[in-house]
Formats: structure tokens, sequence, C-alpha cells
């Protein structure tokens, strides 16, 4: 059963996860991988929404940057552990997309894509003026001193990346295949008949929009402890949107494949031009290849090689 | 023992100055079988628009089985038991022809075998080698037996069958027929609009028919062909089966 | 003291609203009448005010240097709508992550060309009212605001004129309403909108040079104005000018009064807490009609 094909193989990653940094001393490896991970986990928690049910988020930049922000209020407030900040990162994640998802989703979809493109300015206006969290000038945040089996913090917010990428993925998964990802489908090709049909569209709309933002502020949680310092225009970079965008493009937004696809391909590039080139050619690039995409192959790299990746399971 | 199980009255409603439908208001009787008949822009479709909940009209109630169900969203009237196909085939694109059928059972409880059942239904209207073809790929035709196929599948109470008849062979008309009468000994409670007169005809046992937003006739079929309203709004508008 | 204070907050928002208005008269057309998300919108402004920063250097008067690259810019509006329709529209594709997608990755590549090639620096223009004041009792109103309002009037009221009383205007608001309309006057639907969106990139042409008189510009304001263009469209109802002269006076009287007496690092959110706000109470909005 595919099913137990795909438990073998994410246990077996997150043990290798688990050992990789008592093997592998090259820190650049788990910098850059972490990075990775992190689009993982975004462009995934952007396609249940944006590719499943068809409602484009141009503000995951936003999303990003809650979750980063959470985990940093979390710190300075409780001295949270990482895994409190990011089930924090979570619960504010997902309220935000249920609150914009409930102002916009009732009426067009057009209007929910509208707000999203203003929402990164107006979080960062927020935080700008926050100075518990560091304003305009930014929070340091200081590692914990411990992270047991972990040799650095690194190794240590990587495995927590790489155990987010692997539940954003079987999450994805599994709304795919389920009544979820077919109540989904139906109403992303026709919200009325699908009404029609018995499908809750409004609950089903805001419920994913919820999970989407929820995910894609997790994965801004880990960054605190990444790059011990937080400041807003990284932490809602558009870089974030960009990529949460092109990623699932590019590998594909009917299946949870495509946006695994695409963050690992995408990030890979982008990694090494930003080693070679600079950053803004970097951006150039990637929105010609955006541009290219939406026009040549818009249902991104799994169609266009073939691939059958319809959501739902077989009847 | 006959009891009404869908009761509208007096719905109206407008689109921009011109009324779609002006004031109509009728009964169904459980296991009945009506046909409603109308000449194009009567307002057939957006009688069952606002039944079904795709539409709110301006004014008038719509009760079904004893309850007020004017305040429910289209999904809550599905559950209830009514189902309607569409005039024009509307099919989820983006999964197969199985998954389309799945879409009602996954969403409209207590149905026990659903793999099973979409495998019966697919067979029902001739669909089951296309089950896991991609609902894109189908032919016109084969699209209204999807239709069909999806609104049957959660064993509605009450089904709206809108034009499903359209551009079918004469067999493939007798099959369908037999399929909605076959429903209707069931339990079923049976609202047909259809162009195609001998269908109709053969298929109701009572015959509505409207113009411009408004019921003209409402009788048996026979008495209903000899209406004269009738006759003067279906002169030249002949369908040709 | 505070009526001095209140009083100039009110005027120079109305004033601001003028620039917002000739800001998003383009938006109004591409998004209000033809459904067309163009975000691109914000950054072709963006494009304007360099361009007219860089005649301005010349010794050209910035409003001059607007009207004079308008007509590139229609050109350009039109080559842009070309594109999109051939890669969507004609493939009866007018699927919205997509045409968003396209016209997001388009103001992507303007703005990381226009840092390429002028850099990050702000930019701002030079004439001989910029600095001055109108000063009427306790109000001070300056030049560099005087002068974006009036252009948004004037660019207002040719905006209205047009919709209203030419053939090619009328044909634009029945292709948002009814495409039989058009063949009565004789333009084809494609046609019709690629004129639109000529016409859109002239406004943003204009509001370009308009933005540099007000204030200083660097390539990153796009990103504010996006938010500012679409929430004075959907205020206004979709497609209406008199809408958008409104609703532009309205978010840049919001945003006067916040930064005067709640602060300057809130005005950004200000215009999508409008937007967000409409959404819930009227999404029709003041003038639109509901959907």
């Amino acid at each position: 059963m595919k099913d137990k094909r795909f438990l073998i193989v994410a246990v077996l990653i997150l043990v290798a996860g688990a050992f990789l940094p008592h093997v592998v001393k090259n820190a650049y490896v788990f910098y850059a991988g972490f990075v990775t991970l992190q689009y993982i986990v975004i462009s995934t928690g952007w396609n249940i929404l944006g590719g499943y049910g068809g409602y484009v988020n141009f503000g995951s930049g936003a999303f990003v940057g809650l979750g980063t922000y959470a985990a940093v209020f979390l710190f300075n407030a409780i001295a949270a552990p990482l895994w409190l900040q990011i089930l924090g990162a979570a619960v504010v994640g997902g309220l935000l997309g249920l609150a914009v998802g409930y102002l916009t989703l009732r009426i067009q979809g057009v209007y929910f894509s509208i707000a999203t493109l203003a929402l990164t300015v107006v979080l960062n206006t927020v935080i700008v003026n926050w100075p518990f969290v560091g304003a305009a000038r930014g929070a340091t945040v200081l590692a914990p001193p411990q992270h047991g089996w972990f040799p650095t913090i690194v190794t240590y917010v990587f495995f927590a990346m790489l155990v987010l990428a692997v539940l954003s993925i079987a999450l994805a998964r599994w709304i795919e295949r389920s009544w979820i990802g077919r109540g989904l489908a139906a109403l992303r090709a026709d919200e009325k008949a699908a009404e029609s049909a018995g499908v809750p569209t409004l609950k089903l709309k805001l419920a994913t929009a919820a999970i989407s933002g929820a995910l894609m502020a997790m994965a801004g949680a880990p960054y605190p402890y990444y790059a011990s310092y937080v400041e807003p225009t990284a932490a809602f970079s558009i870089t974030y949107a960009l990529n949460a965008l092109a990623m699932p493009l590019i590998g594909g937004t009917r299946s949870w494949v495509g946006p695994l696809i695409g963050a690992i391909l995408l990030s890979g590039i982008e990694q090494a031009a930003t080693v070679t080139i600079p950053s803004e050619v970097n951006l150039l690039i990637v929105g010609f290849v955006l541009i290219g995409f939406v026009v040549a192959a818009p249902d991104g790299l799994l169609r266009l090689f073939g691939r059958r990746s319809a959501p739902g399971r077989r009847a | 023992m006959t009891e009404t199980i869908l009761a509208v009255r007096d719905i109206w409603k407008r689109f921009g100055g011109q009324p779609a439908v002006a004031g109509v208001t009728l009964d169904v009787e459980r296991g009945e079988k009506l046909g409603i008949i109308g000449p194009n822009g009567s307002g057939k479709t957006t009688l069952i628009n606002c039944i079904t909940g795709v539409l709110k009209p301006d004014q008038g109630t719509v009760t079904f089985e004893g309850a007020d169900i004017s305040a429910l969203p289209a999904y809550r009237r599905a559950r209830r038991g009514i189902a309607r196909s569409f005039q024009i085939p509307r099919p989820f694109v983006g999964i197969t022809v199985a998954q389309n059928v799945m879409v009602p059972l996954d969403y409209v409880d207590d149905v026990d075998n659903p793999v099973a059942r979409t495998r019966e239904l697919l067979k029902l209207v001739g669909l089951e080698s296309r089950a896991d073809h991609p609902a894109e790929s189908l032919t016109h035709l084969e699209l209204r037996k999807l239709e069909l196929a999806r609104a049957l599948a959660a064993e509605p109470r009450l089904l709206i069958a809108d034009e499903v008849m359209a551009g079918l062979s004469e067999t493939e008309i007798d099959e369908v027929l037999a399929t909605l009468f076959a429903l209707n000994d069931r339990g079923v409670t049976v609202i047909m609009i259809e162009h195609i007169m001998h269908a109709i005809m053969r298929f109701s046992q009572r015959l509505v028919c409207m113009e411009t937003g408004r019921i003209i006739a409402d009788g048996t079929p026979h008495d209903v062909g000899k209406d004269p309203e009738v006759r003067r709004v279906y002169f030249g508008e002949q369908a040709s089966h | 003291m505070f009526f001095e204070l209140t009083s100039n907050a009110i005027v120079s928002g109305l004033l601001l609203g003028g620039l917002y208005a000739v800001a998003s008269l383009g938006l109004t057309i591409t998004f209000g009448l033809l459904e067309i998300p163009n975000v691109a919108h914000p950054t072709f402004i963006v494009l304007g005010a360099y361009c007219t920063e860089y005649l301005n250097r010349l010794g050209l008067d910035p409003v001059v240097a607007g009207v004079i690259i308008a007509p590139a810019f229609y050109l350009g509006g039109m080559a842009l709508y070309q594109a999109y329709y051939a890669s969507f529209e004609r493939r009866g594709r007018s699927n919205t992550l997509q045409s968003f997608t396209f016209f997001f990755g388009v103001a992507l590549v303007l703005q990381v060309l226009l840092i390429l090639v002028a850099g990050v620096d702000l930019k701002s223009a030079d004439a001989a009212y910029i600095g001055k004041s109108l000063v009427l009792g306790v109000i001070r109103m300056p030049y560099r605001l005087i002068v974006p309002f009036a252009v948004g009037l004037v660019v207002g009221l040719g905006m209205w004129l047009f919709l209203s009383r030419t053939r090619t205007g009328l044909a634009i608001r029945a292709v948002a309403h009814d495409s039989d309309a058009l063949r009565i006057v004789g333009l084809s639907p494609t046609q019709a909108k690629r004129h639109a969106f000529g016409i859109a990139m002239m406004t943003a042409a204009v509001a370009g040079s308009a933005l540099i008189v007000a204030s200083p510009v660097d390539p990153f304001i796009g990103a504010q104005y996006i938010g500012r263009t679409f929430a004075v469209v959907v205020l206004a109802g979709m497609g209406s000018v008199p809408g958008t002269l409104v609703g532009a006076l309205v978010i840049g009287l919001l945003e006067s009064l916040i930064i005067t007496f709640v602060g300057a690092t809130w005005a950004p959110g200000v215009a999508f807490a409008a937007l967000l706000a409409c959404l819930a109470i009227r999404p029709s909005g003041i003038f639109g009609i509901a959907r």
C-alpha cells in the first residue's frame, strides 16, 4: 500500500536527518539545507490553498514573517522552547489565514488575492511599531545553550525544519487523497456545482486558509534561532511571496509532489546563483522563470512530463 | 397517501429590471413525476436555481419536506436530499470521472460503500470505461451522463433533471427514462425539465408550462398538450423529436 | 493649535487624495472594468516617476515630462495587453492564479530592472514650485501636493468624459457589461481592451510624474501603492470614475489624519485597513452595484 511505503520513507528520512549532524561536519550543508527545507514547508502550505483550492495567496511573506515574530515574542516573553514557538506560530498563522479568509472568501476569490498582496506591508507596519519584538532595529535571539543530541544550533534547527517538512508533506498528501482534497478540487473547478453537490464551500475554504496559514507561519518559527538576528525586512521578504508562488507553479500545483520538486529545484538554483551573481539578478531570473512558466507550462513540470497527478484516491 | 414534498410559494427573481421568475407558486407531491416545459428564457432554470439554493429569490419561500429551507445555503439543501443536474454540464475538471461522482458521496452522508456505489452509478449511465479518465477529457454527451450520475449519487429524495437528455440518441433517451422510472418506483420524486417533447410527455404524470417567468398551464400531459396558451407559446418551437 | 493641526491634516489629505486618484484611475479601467488584475500597475507608475526624473534632470518640468512620456506608455500598455491576451485570453484561460501571477512576475521584473538601472537611492524632481507653499490663513498647502491634486482632477475629468462621451470609451464600458453592444460601435472586444490598457498605462505615466513631484521615489515604493490603488478601486465600486476620485480622497484623508495624530510609521497600513473594512461592510464599494 502506498501509504505504508510513504510512512517508511518518512521515518527513514527523519532518522537519517537525526544522524546526519554526527556524520557530516560541513556546516554549510545545514545552512543551505535549512533554507530548502523551509521552502518545502512554505510551498507545500501555500499549495494546499493555492493549488488544491485555487485561491492565490500573494502575501506568503506575511505569514512566514508572522511565524518568525511569534517565535520572537514567545522567546522574549516566556523564554519558550522551540516546539512551543512553532506551535504558537501555527496558531497565529492559522488565525490570520482564517481572518483574511473570512473577510474575503465570502465575496470573490480575487479579493482574497488582493488582500494578501497588501498583507505583507501591513504586518511589516505593525512590527515596525512594536518595540517588544525589536521594531525596525530588529531583535537578537540567543540560542538555547543546550540542544541535546545536536552538536550545533544550526543542526538543531535543521532537524526541526526537517520534521516540519515531513509533517507538512504528509498532511498535504493526506488532504489531497481524502474527501477534503476532492471537495477542494470540486470547488476549484466549479463552486456552484460543488455547493449543489453538498460541498460546504465556505467552511472548506476557511479551514484550508487556516491550515495553509498555519503551515507557512510554522516555517518561519525556527528562523530566529537560525539567524540569531531578526529584522522586519528580512522576515517579511518579498522572496517568500515570490517563491511560494513559483515553486508550486514550476513543480506542479495539483499534487504534493509538485511543491517538493519545485522547492528543491528552485531553492537549489537560487542558492547556487547567490554565490555567483548579485541578489537582484537572482530575483530577476526568478521573475522571468515565473512568467515563463505561467505562460508556457502553467501546470508545472509534472504535467509537462506527462505524469498523471490528480488529487484524491482512485475509486 | 400523498404528501407535499416541495412547496414553492410566490417566488420572484429579477435580473436588472426584468423578472426571470414572476410569482411562481407550485406544490409537488412526494413520488410525483413532474415535467416542466416552456420556451428558452421562460424562467425554468432560474426557478430551479431558486429551489436548490444556487440563487436567492427576491421574495418567496421554499419548503421541503415540511421545513422552510429558504434561508439554507445550497449545500445544506443537497444534504437534505435535493439533487439537480445542470442544463449545461458543470464537471469538476482536474479530477477523474469516478472522483467526480465521489464528491456528493463524500459530503452527503451515510453511504455504506462509496467505491462500490461509484462503480454502480458509472455502470448505470454507461461511463464505467471512463472511470479513471480526467473529467476534462469527456465528450459533451459523456458530460451529460456524468451530470446525471453525480445527481443520483447521494440517493436524493427529490431529483431535478434539467435537460439531461439533450443530444442523446433515441436508445440513450430510453435508457435514461428507464433509469428515472426505476428511481421513481423506489420513491424518488422527479422534476424533469425538457425540450424533447415525446420523452417528457411519456415520463410526466403532471406537466407545468412556463412562459416569461409565470406558470401558464398545469395539468396532465394530455390536457396541457391541448391547452391553447401552450400551443401558442410553442408554435414554431416544436422540438423535432 | 489643534484647529491648525487638524485643518492642515485634512487639506494635505485631500491633496494627497488627488495623487492617489491619478494613481488608481488606470486600475479602475483594467481591474474595475475589465477585471484584469494588473498588479503591475503601481510598478509602472514608479517607472513613470523614474522616466520623469530623467527628463527633469535634462531640464523639463515634471508634469510636462509626464505628458511627453505618456504616448510611449500608451504603446507599452497595448503591448502588455497583447502579451497577456496571447498567453491567456486567447487560449480561453483567464484563470485568476495565472493572470495574477503573470502581472506579479512583470511587476517584479520591472522593479528589479529599475534597481539595476537606477539604483536604490531616492530620486526626486526639481521644479520652481517644489519647496514653496500656498498659505491661506492657517492652512499651508505645499505646491508639491497642489500640482498632483490638480493633475488628478484633470485626468479624472478627462477619464470620465472619455468613458462617457467617446466611442472608444463607451466600447470599453461595453466590454465590461455586454459584448454584443460592442459590435454596434465597430470595435472588437480585443481592440477595446487593448486601447483600455494603453490608456491605463498612460495614466500611470502621468501618475508617476505627479508622484515624483509630491515626494522622492525609490524602486520599492510600488509595494505601498499596490495596497492604496486596490483599496481605492474597491472602495470606489469597481469601474466607477467618480467613485475612484471619492475613494482616493477618503484614503488620502485617512492617511493624513493617522500620520498627524498617530504616527507616520502607521501610514502604510491605513489603505489596507480601509480595504478590509470596505470588504467587510460593503464589498460593492461606494458607487458600485452589488455583485
